[in-house]
């Protein structure tokens, strides 16, 4: 079977942690790297090292090259139309921040609105605080209902015509929901409102294409992607983007300085000024080429598989709450325990080789909605099996022990 | 024996289940709220001071194991203390919690805590409540552990 030899692409997964044999299950935190996408950055800083776009040498020229041909393979990856479409940035929250501050900051009057979900990480609801603060704007909010999935209907109420712009992700991290964004998207657009999406927990899983989504802007990050961290993705339409205003001034993001007038440089390089995480890129480009071969497809139906049988196992321990039930949901289970604080769960996991999170997953407001100050979180990746499942189950089993 | 079992010790577990003083204080004369905003946990520590010794001592919130276990044991160990006795008592706490070094063992039930040092992240849960106590007797209204 396909999956069966991923596990050793993942050097990190041989190792033991407190006598027993990693599981990795905190994938929507971030995932582990294949031998691939090491061996790159180290291949760049063996061989290739050197600044890009602006020297006529060899290792110059190599390095533009690579950090050129991962925009390409992300573009294909994505299927954006142009190249020029994709701008790199440390990751999805860097993304989300130049949005809100190069596209919508200067369209928003006093007391007009945007609009976020009440599921949304709080990368996706601070910065838009900011400028609506700033802007003596307002931030509105698309409810969730007990199975955490939108609702819909409500978007059709919020939208008026102060709505400036709308921004939602397209799968929670703390409760795995996948939001019908291309409802979404269509009501944005039928009420002439741009929109843009969060995808940092949904490319490692699900198959994306720009031009049949048509968000106006879609952000993810690198290393939630197999990927190191401080690179990802930030894309924007082409004629969205050639209108803005640059977010960082800087070197490479211009065409030409005098102290009297600086002539900006064209899209994408506009929005990258300063030396990039040019090792990062490249290994980006490395990582998406990895799991391309994979393929996407073969990706969601396995980690589909794995959610469904860790959730029917999970539902047979009757101390379980399972939080976020939606019907379509993506690699993260939620949970809580009677009587077991999360971080306890944590730290009992931890004991046993198991590496999950606990916490509120920087979305404090869906822990409020569910009235819980915490959740204990599985995530799973294309090296995750059902061995990994089983031993989290006879775990949490074990932790109910001790606690009872 | 199981990994954690320095950790989660019977008399942790029992204060976790049980904890003692886990109520309001209608009756009281310095108060504070603790938060760790890391794990968004709270605890609300209410004194009686009679002069500088701690007649009644509670407290409310919710946290972990660790943290609702240290509160608990905090209220049992205090009453009666004064305050000089109460700041000698958190710095050896503190040091026991964190300190490499071996401590001297002048903390009673305390010392139960000390398998927290192995786990850097859950030192926070043992202090929380104390921060909260230091704050209340400085005449702070809020602690955090940040």
């Amino acid at each position: 079977m396909l999956f069966e030899n991923i596990k050793k692409d993942f050097p990190i997964l041989e190792q033991e942690i407190n006598g027993k044999k990693l599981v990795y299950l905190d994938s929507a935190a971030t995932t582990q790297k294949p031998t691939e996408v090491i061996n790159s950055l180290n291949n760049y800083y063996s061989n290739n090292n050197s600044n890009i776009h602006r020297g006529v040498h060899t290792l110059s020229q190599r390095a533009t090259k690579d950090y050129e041909q991962s925009r390409e393979i992300i573009t294909k990856f994505i299927g954006a139309t142009s190249s020029k479409e994709i701008v790199f940035v440390r990751g999805a929250t860097e993304a989300i921040n130049l949005i809100a501050n190069s596209y919508v900051k200067p369209l928003l009057n006093k007391n007009d609105e945007i609009l976020i979900s009440q599921m949304e990480h709080h990368a996706n609801i601070v910065p838009w605080q900011m400028i609506c603060e700033e802007k003596k704007a307002k931030l509105r909010i698309i409810p969730i209902d007990n199975n955490g999935e939108l609702i819909l209907d409500e978007l059709n109420n919020l939208v008026n015509t102060k709505t400036k712009f709308i921004s939602v992700s397209h799968v929670s991290n703390s409760l795995g929901t996948i939001n019908p964004i291309d409802k979404i998207i269509k009501v944005a657009h039928q009420n002439n409102i741009r929109i843009m999406i969060d995808g940092a927990q949904a490319v490692q899983h699900l198959e994306i294409d720009m031009k049949k989504m048509d968000a106006d802007f879609y952000c993810f990050s690198g290393h939630k992607i197999y990927a190191p961290t401080g690179i990802g993705v930030l894309y924007g339409k082409k004629e969205l983007l050639e209108k803005m205003q640059p977010y960082q001034g800087g070197g490479d993001m211009i065409k030409s300085v005098t102290f009297e007038k600086t002539i900006y440089n064209d899209i994408p390089n506009r929005f990258e000024a300063g030396t990039p995480n040019i090792s990062g890129a490249i290994s980006l480009g490395k990582a998406i080429e990895y799991i391309t071969q994979i393929g996407i497809h073969n990706i969601t139906k396995y980690e589909n598989d794995l959610l469904n049988y860790a959730t029917s196992k999970l539902k047979k321990i009757n101390e379980i709450k399972i939080i976020g039930e939606a019907k379509e949901k993506a690699g993260v289970i939620s949970f809580v325990i009677d009587g077991i604080h999360p971080h306890d769960i944590g730290t009992i996991m931890d004991s046993h080789g198991i590496a999950i999170r606990a916490g509120h997953h920087c979305t404090q407001p869906v822990m409020d909605f569910y009235n819980i100050p915490a959740t204990a979180r599985a995530s799973f990746a294309i090296y995750n099996d059902k061995n990994d499942i089983d031993k989290l189950i006879e775990a949490i089993r074990k932790c109910i022990e001790v606690f009872s | 024996m199981n990994n954690w079992d320095d950790l989660y010790l019977e008399v942790i577990l029992d204060h976790n289940k049980n904890p003692r003083n886990n109520h309001k204080l209608e009756k009281h004369t310095h108060h504070a709220d603790g938060h760790n905003p890391l794990c968004g946990d709270r605890v609300s520590i209410n004194i009686l001071m009679d002069g500088e010794t701690v007649k009644e001592v509670s407290f409310t919130g919710s946290g972990c194991a660790i943290s609702t276990a240290s509160a608990s044991i905090l209220t049992e160990t205090i009453k009666n203390k004064n305050r000089t006795e109460i700041k000698n008592l958190f710095k050896d706490f503190h040091n026991l919690v964190t300190s490499e070094k071996e401590v001297e063992n002048k903390l009673g039930k305390l010392a139960i805590f000390e398998g927290v040092k192995k786990y850097p992240a859950r030192v926070k849960c043992a202090t929380l409540s104390w921060h909260a106590l230091m704050a209340a007797l400085e005449g702070e209204k809020e602690s955090t552990t940040e």
